[in-house]
């Protein structure tokens, strides 16, 4: 059971994000940047299943040279091996050209089974890249899981979206995009973190992948960012002293809005 | 890589982190905050012993830190260890230094022990599946270590072991204790080291005592009657007993002054978003320069504390002649200073700081013993001038 997991690095949540003002991309420099948190669940879901079926895992991970430190984190995980498309031309890519690029990247590798992506990324959330991918490369995908399981030659996950849970079963192989809800990702141990500068690092430019620069990139992408605002700041809330007649004006206040 | 763009790289600082050692401490810090600082208060209080969490450890590879991987252990050096216990001292600084006892006690195995010695306890204790405790301490010998009384008498091929040690942590939940003894004449060269099973016969546990702080960790006596422990159960042989004792020492104050490091550091972080928050007289407590003052002073001292614990950790691992003196020197600073900034965050915090729902006063009593256990800061004292006066001989 062959395993690409699609890693990300994205600025950390806990840290004030924000897009640079000449073409609204993300400013890489301005935050911390980490390994995406649903990607350490993905990574997590990879592991348990090279554990449970053999096999390896790879850390697939498009983004800049910054981006390595994320593979790090995947590696120290567990994952066997990383594949690291960067290459400066790239920067500004939209999601079809994320997708085209990182199958391409994926034709590069031998005997793939599964690919496992989270369901969306912190920062980006067009949760649409996995979906792509397997359009792509022609693979049935199985998006939104939250549990994932293996029996010989088919995946089967539970799907949970706002509308409900549906179990789906796909004949490898296919793409798989996990939810939070799938697991708790491990820690790296001490070992492994050792061990993961010794693990094989292969870093590919847009030509040594085959991708074509005219469909990455700020002038590749179909779509365009044409403006963008930082979210305005929270305002304070109105306040109530009660003087014995609060519970009436919660009731007002909330019928005002339609809420009772 | 253009020769321009070298030369346009600022010189590496002595003191930046290796990539790796800023992924160890990245873990250990998030294992901290996430495995341990939410019940830290609540295990205070119920003086509880999370063995689960402590295996969860071990599984991470923090059992044997400085421990041989080829037993199990993971291989690092002291440097890295300060930097875990740190990070871990965040979370709890009594269980981390509970893991830096266990850590103790497997490294003796490991430098002192056999071959066979070390394939038969240190894969356990590395993955904390076996935890273990360090006897030194008697009721009646304490800084005075080579006082000690209790007594190893060889009969056969097996050793009868009768005394009392004193301040034992871990004691009874620890299946390994590494127990110094007196197999010869009075003073330091009549000691050996044992490594006694807990389970056993003739081995009993005092009463958990009552303390201050460190609740998280049982302290008991330990109680040998006629334990009869199997000569191949000595460490190295008989008379070195109280090199080992003294070898342990400096890797030992190096990893307390880092628990209190990290406990002050916790206690500083919390009464910086304190002062953010609360006000007094129409302004933010934040705002008062008598305040940023004192929280200026609180950064400035942790920061040189763990600088020079930084500079004698890197001596022990480079063996310099001067790293006891330098490690007498850490702890002595560290804990020092972390009690200090820790009882000065919890006046920031005023009256809320003193409840216990907040966690500040237990920060508080639980560095207080720091400056009491690995030796009291007045043998630091001692240990240091000691160096000081032979070297202008």
């Amino acid at each position: 059971m062959n395993i690409v997991v699609l890693v990300k690095q994205v600025p950390d949540t806990w840290s004030e994000r924000k897009l640079s003002d000449s073409d609204h991309t993300l400013d890489r420099a301005s935050a911390d940047a980490v390994l995406d948190e649903i990607n350490e669940r993905a990574v997590e879901e990879a592991l348990l299943a090279k554990e449970a079926h053999g096999g390896e895992v790879t850390a697939l991970c498009m983004g800049p040279e910054r981006a390595t430190e994320a593979i790090r984190k995947a590696l120290s995980m567990g994952a066997d091996k990383a594949v690291h498309l960067s290459d400066e031309a790239l920067h500004g890519t939209d999601a079809v050209g994320t997708a085209k690029a990182l199958a391409k990247v994926v034709g590069t590798l031998e005997s793939v089974d599964m690919i496992i992506a989270g369901n969306e990324s912190t920062d980006g959330r067009s949760g649409a890249v996995p979906a792509m991918l397997a359009e792509l490369l022609g693979w049935p995908q199985l998006t939104y899981a939250r549990s994932l399981s293996l029996d010989g030659s088919t995946v089967t996950i539970e799907r949970e979206t706002d509308a409900g849970v549906t179990s789906v079963r796909a004949e490898l192989p296919a793409v798989v995009s996990v939810t939070e809800k799938i697991n708790e990702p491990r820690y790296p141990s001490f070992k492994g973190i050792m061990a993961a500068k010794k693990k094989p690092v292969s870093t590919l430019t847009l030509a040594d992948a085959g991708i074509d620069a005219g469909e990455v990139g700020l002038s590749g992408a179909l779509t365009q960012m044409v403006s963008s605002a930082p979210a305005p700041p929270k305002e304070a809330g109105q306040q109530v002293t009660d003087e014995g007649d609060g519970g009436t004006r919660i009731v007002e206040f909330l019928s005002g809005k339609n809420l009772v | 890589m253009t020769a321009s763009v070298i030369a346009s790289e600022p010189p590496r600082s002595p003191f930046a982190l290796t990539d790796d050692q800023r992924a160890l401490k990245e873990t250990a810090g998030e294992f901290a905050a996430e495995r341990i600082a939410p019940e830290a208060v609540r295990w205070d209080r119920d003086k509880h012993f999370p063995v689960d969490v402590l295996a969860e450890a071990g599984r991470l590879g923090m059992g044997g830190i400085y421990v041989d991987e080829q037993y199990g252990g993971t291989g690092l050096s002291r440097f890295d260890a300060a930097l875990v216990f740190e990070e871990l001292a965040t979370g709890c600084p009594t269980i981390a230094a509970y893991i830096s006892i266990h850590n103790m006690v497997a490294w003796m195995i490991d430098a002192f022990g056999d071959q066979r010695q070390r394939e038969q306890w240190l894969p356990e204790l590395c993955a904390m599946r076996s935890l273990g405790s360090y006897c030194l301490t008697e009721p009646e010998a304490g800084s005075d270590a080579a006082a000690l009384r209790t007594r190893a008498v060889l009969d056969g091929d097996e050793y009868v072991v009768n005394g009392v040690k004193q301040f034992i942590s871990g004691s009874g939940y620890s299946d390994v204790y590494v127990v110094m003894v007196r197999t010869g004449e009075s003073g330091s060269g009549g000691i050996s080291t044992l490594v006694i099973d807990g389970r056993s016969e003739g081995i009993s546990f005092g009463p958990e005592e009552s303390k201050m702080g460190w609740n998280a960790q049982p302290t008991r006596q330990v109680v040998f009657s006629d334990v009869r422990v199997p000569v191949r159960n000595r460490l190295g042989e008989e008379g070195i007993g109280f090199r080992i004792a003294m070898s342990g020492l400096d890797g030992g104050r190096l990893n307390i002054g880092a628990c209190s490091l990290g406990g002050a550091r916790a206690a500083l972080e919390r009464s910086l978003t304190y002062v953010g928050q609360r006000s007094a007289f129409g302004s933010r407590l934040g705002d008062f320069q008598a305040l940023r003052f004192k929280l200026a002073d609180m950064a400035t001292e942790l920061e040189a504390a763990r600088t020079l614990l930084w500079r004698a950790a890197a001596a022990l691992d480079a063996k310099d002649p001067e790293a006891t003196r330098l490690c007498a020197m850490a702890k002595r600073l560290a804990t020092d200073s972390g009690f200090n900034v820790a009882n000065e965050a919890l006046q920031l915090y005023g009256g809320y700081g003193y409840l216990s729902e907040y966690g500040m006063e237990k920060i508080v009593r639980d560095l207080r013993v720091h400056q009491i256990l690995e030796g009291t800061n007045e043998i630091m004292r001692l240990i240091i001038s000691r160096g000081l006066l032979e070297s202008n001989q």
